[in-house]
């Protein structure tokens, strides 16, 4: 490294000069802030569980043994060496796609769509695999380029997003596709992509608006948007979740009705209480007060994984933290967005705090990685 | 391009071209900037959204969510209870089981229906007034009930198949009921079904008043008294989840049983009058003197009040509807009838008063009575007359028509009108139940102003003997007789004898205060009706044991013909003269009055046997110590 007078380059940049403590930490893979961070959210989410689901024991239960696989596979993935990673990618990206591709061959279709691959005793969800694989694509491409990118760079790494994001949306499934493409456009960005395509792209955005809500939005799709800015028009139909939820938040006040005190969440007003629409729960039972907080939870795990990809050493290492990190944040300003009434309703849960097998273990797959990367020892050829 | 990426050297970033690590990282950390500011500025978006939600429009959202949570019932009022003088109830609530839906809960509307037609008899009625019921006045989740009165048969089906119909709800609620039946129908009433005019006619106290209530008082005392009776509605704040089921109350407040309303009616009294006026069409109306208490008041044919209470059959009300001797028309106060001879105990006093005749005034009655330069001959009841000297005595026992033909040429219609007036003829008596009629005592405006003609001569006599155009109800008989026999003093005739424990006003209308020698005169005349062998109902005092005045009467239904002979053969039964008394006892100190008409009864003995009844059980049941046995 150079010598700089940016305070990064003050901190100490081999293993050797690191305190016990830290050598400790680095030697396991794992970043204590970020693990910290993560059991206070998963414990607090634990309790919003336990009221969204009508006080489950069963729930709870279930989610802990999601944890802990979850947790498993964090710490799994944290050894992980990052070099390896990126040699992987392409590979990575390739059974990605192979399997998107499957799932139109052999897949399971439930309510309306086809996005499950049946392994007899698990049905597995490729979409998921692609959530990662993306990302890791899109920084191992970058890393071998000049930055900022070429315009063919960017054509390429278009199509490396565009690929998996057309053949998800087609399952259908529109939220996972958006964020999919959202974690490969971030690498992009992050890598530095000229604000003139960013600005560009935006102009062709708003001109495309309209033919795609004619040809490729589905009606339901289109209904959900419709609803959100005018839930009363189905009261008990599509607008009752909105309608619901924003009176289950509303009525949570500054302090909340108190844990377990929640009318519309225990009396099963709000649907989805504890999936999708858990933060309703939260809000109405802890108040404003309770939503800061979690929202400031968030933002400090957020800080942190952009912490980690400001000091990560190499290219690929920050790209993918970088991005990891912010699709992180995507997801969670889509679900908050989406039960306070500003989005319209897309099956996106609330990370790490709805109840779910598998978007846990996707999400801490990605801490695995931010983990990984924190505690890299791998040092960049200048 | 990924197979360039694949590659070992990729990962140490600089195989292809010269890279400026200096700057790519300083354009990563701008980026991550940006990044870090578009964040903040995306939970900016965030906070703000649920600080309008929960903080700007917190108000707004609770209260939406207490009325999503919240579900308040009306708990209806137990219906004050209608009781006899004696402490006996004639009118009280009785618990029924209701078969209600919860429509909200119900799948399949039609599919349930079907079901439960296949448990319980559901009419088609039944369905019809479910129907009718879902249109309006309906809260959400509050059960619409679909029959009523289930029996404990169909209790028991219904409940045994209940968890599996959802939305099926079997209610317990109390209704009226009447156990005397047909006894007191008229004077009672009965409650029945809230309907839609009702409801359109309330206001908004009223719609919270009658909230969670099925009936109203439609006529009689049920009506007039419906404000006593109804109580005060409570309700009960019910936690319901999102599907309407009730969880838990969160607060109530007790509903406030109506007021009892005792009456001065007497079961035993209405008793024998309804056992004596069985088969027959007509009314009775028994007063006490003292009070203006209504202790009797019957209306034949009656009906069954509780066909009305859950709604009526379409059937049992064309059935009453329809039956020729109206047992739905209360005869004691809307039928109105020609008085008759039933006045000439009052009339007479008015000449005597006036001056117009006194007690030696004799007229000759050879028959009939002729008018100057009038060819028509006013006849008198009986053929051949009463004999030369009639006086105002003999005229009122032997009931002369021609003497009074005189007395009422001789008084005008006016003096005939004021003094009746006294006595209440020709306006509502006031008494405490709805619809009552008015009667007919002429004078020349109304005969002027409603007919469009002149006051004749001829009118004076018709008036004279209660014919022509002059009407009186029951009731107004009944209320005239207690202020003869109460010297004069018209006391206004009313049902109630306490509401709610307090005692009701009895309101003197009017007293006329008569020269006490005339009152003696008819008086005696009135005794002697019964009690002289020439009486016109000398018949009632065999075996009678106490003693007792009182006056006859026939009304023509229709007009006998100049010439014509009177012949009941050859008339139909419902063209023969009505058949009136009235009368008070006993005549030493009057307790009791008693109007009784009997439509076609030909013999006004007949309604004077029904009178002597009613006042022998009011004097046994109401004074069994002066009166044990006097029948």
């Amino acid at each position: 490294m150079s010598s700089s007078s940016d305070f990064l380059r003050q901190l100490p940049d081999s293993a050797a000069h690191f305190s016990r403590a830290e050598s400790f930490w680095r030697r396991i893979h794992i970043d204590p802030v970020l693990l910290l961070l993560l059991l206070l959210l998963t414990g607090f989410g634990l309790f919003a569980l336990y009221s969204g689901s009508g006080q489950s024991l069963a729930v709870v239960k279930r989610q802990l043994a999601f944890y802990f696989i979850a947790y498993c596979a964090m710490f799994t993935v944290a050894q992980l060496d990052m070099k390896l990673l990126c040699r992987w990618a392409p590979w990575f990206y390739g059974i990605g796609i192979v399997l998107l591709i499957l799932v139109y061959i052999v897949g399971v279709q439930a309510k309306g769509a086809q996005r499950w691959i049946s392994l007899g005793f698990i049905r597995f969800q490729p979409s998921e695999v692609l959530k990662i694989a993306v990302p890791v694509a899109m920084a191992a491409y970058f890393s071998s380029r000049m930055l900022p990118p070429k315009l063919k760079h960017i054509i390429a790494a278009l199509i490396i997003v565009g690929l998996p994001a057309v053949l998800i949306l087609k399952q259908p499934d529109l939220g996972t596709s958006i964020l999919i493409a959202a974690s490969g456009l971030l690498v992009l960005f992050l890598a530095g992509l000229r604000w003139r395509y960013i600005l560009g792209s935006f102009c062709l955005l708003g001109a495309s608006a309209w033919p795609i809500w004619n040809y490729v939005l589905h009606g339901y799709q289109k209904q959900r948007i419709l609803t959100l800015f005018n839930p009363e028009a189905d009261r008990f139909g599509a607008g009752w979740n909105t309608i619901q939820a924003k009176i289950a938040i509303g009525s949570g006040g500054l302090n909340g009705k108190g844990w377990l005190n929640g009318s519309q969440s225990q009396l099963d007003f709000l649907p989805e209480s504890h999936t999708d629409f858990i933060i309703a729960v939260l809000a109405e039972e802890f108040g404003f007060v309770g939503v800061v907080a979690l929202l400031a939870l968030y933002f400090a795990i957020v800080s942190r994984g952009l912490f980690i990809a400001w000091t990560a050493q190499t290219t690929f290492n920050r790209l993918l933290a970088g991005s990891l990190i912010l699709t992180f944040f995507v997801y969670i300003f889509v679900n908050v967005a989406m039960v306070g009434g500003l989005l319209p309703v897309v099956g996106v849960p609330l990370p790490l705090v709805s109840l779910g097998g598998t978007s846990l273990v996707t999400l801490m797959l990605a801490f695995g990685i931010l983990m990984a990367i924190a505690t890299d020892t791998n040092k960049p050829s200048n | 391009m990924l197979g360039s990426a694949a590659n070992k050297s990729s990962y140490d970033s600089d195989h292809h071209h010269f890279k400026d690590h200096v700057s790519e990282h300083r354009l990563f950390k701008r980026r991550v900037v940006v990044s870090l500011l578009l964040l903040l500025a995306a939970l900016l978006v965030l906070i703000l959204r649920f600080h309008t939600l929960q903080i700007e429009q917190y108000e707004d959202y609770v209260t939406q969510s207490d009325n999503n949570r919240l579900q308040v019932r009306p708990i209806p009022p137990n219906r004050g209870l209608l009781i006899d003088n004696r402490g006996r109830i004639i009118a009280e609530n009785k618990a029924i089981r209701t078969l209600s839906l919860v429509v909200e809960r119900v799948d399949d509307l039609d599919a349930t229906l079907k079901e439960l037609s296949e448990l319980v008899d559901i009419s088609t009625r039944n369905t019809e007034n479910f129907q009718k019921a879902l249109k309006w006045r309906r809260r959400p989740y509050e059960p619409v009930p679909l029959k009523f009165k289930l029996s404990d048969d169909e209790v028991a089906r219904i409940a045994v198949n209940e968890h599996r119909l959802d939305g099926v709800e079997l209610t317990g609620q109390l209704v009226r009921y009447y156990p005397y039946h047909d006894l007191f129908a008229h004077v009672l009433g009965y409650v029945g079904r809230i309907d839609e005019r009702e409801q359109g006619r309330f206001d908004e106290k009223q719609k919270q008043l009658y909230a969670g209530t099925q009936s109203i008082g439609k006529i009689g005392l049920e009506r007039f008294y419906e404000d006593d009776l109804l109580g005060l509605v409570g309700q009960e704040k019910i936690e319901t989840n999102a599907r309407g089921r009730a969880l838990r109350a969160v607060d109530s407040l007790a509903p406030q049983a109506g007021n009892d309303v005792e009456l001065f009616l007497d079961i035993d009294v209405q008793k024998k009058a309804a056992e004596l006026m069985q088969g027959r069409r007509g009314a009775v109306v028994a007063m006490e003197l003292e009070t203006g208490g209504v202790i009797s008041m019957l209306s034949a044919p009656s009906f069954d009040p509780n066909l009305f209470v859950t709604g009526i059959s379409s059937k049992d009300y064309r059935g009453l509807n329809e039956n020729l001797d109206l047992p739905m028309f209360n005869r004691a106060i809307q039928a109105q009838y020609p008085p008759g001879s039933t006045l000439k105990p009052m009339l007479g006093l008015g000449g005597l008063e006036n001056k117009i005749i006194s007690e030696y005034s004799r007229v000759r009655d050879p028959g009939w009575y002729q008018l100057e330069g009038d060819d028509r001959l006013y006849r008198d009841w009986k053929k051949g007359g009463h004999g030369h000297e009639v006086d105002l005595y003999k005229a009122i026992v032997q009931s002369c028509d021609i003497f009074f033909y005189d007395l009422g040429h001789r008084m005008g219609v006016d003096l005939m009108h004021a003094f009746g007036e006294y006595f209440g003829l020709g306006e509502r008596t006031n008494i405490d139940i709805p619809n009552e009629r008015r009667g007919l005592w002429p004078s020349k405006e109304w005969k002027r102003n409603v007919r469009g003609l002149a006051w004749y001569p001829g009118n004076n006599l018709n008036m004279s003997i209660g014919q022509g155009d002059v009407l009186a109800t029951p009731l107004q008989l009944a209320a005239m007789t207690v202020a003869m026999a109460n010297q004069g003093k018209f006391i206004e005739p009313r049902l109630a004898k306490r509401v709610a424990g307090k005692e009701t006003t009895k309101v003197v209308r009017s007293v006329y205060k008569g020269e006490q020698k005339n009152w003696d005169l008819v008086y005696k005349a009135m005794k002697d009706v019964v009690h002289s062998p020439r009486g016109t109902a000398q018949v009632l005092n065999k075996k009678l044991k106490f003693t007792m005045a009182g006056k006859t009467g026939t009304a023509q239904v229709v007009s006998i013909a100049q010439e014509g002979e009177y012949d009941s053969e050859a008339l139909s039964e419902r063209n023969r003269d009505h058949a009136l008394f009235v009368g008070y006892a006993p005549v030493e100190n009057p307790l009791i009055a008693v109007a009784v008409v009997i439509e076609n009864g030909e013999k006004s003995s007949k309604a004077g046997a029904v009178a002597k009844g009613v006042m022998a059980a009011y004097l046994q049941n109401i004074h069994p110590l002066e009166f044990a046995d006097v029948e």
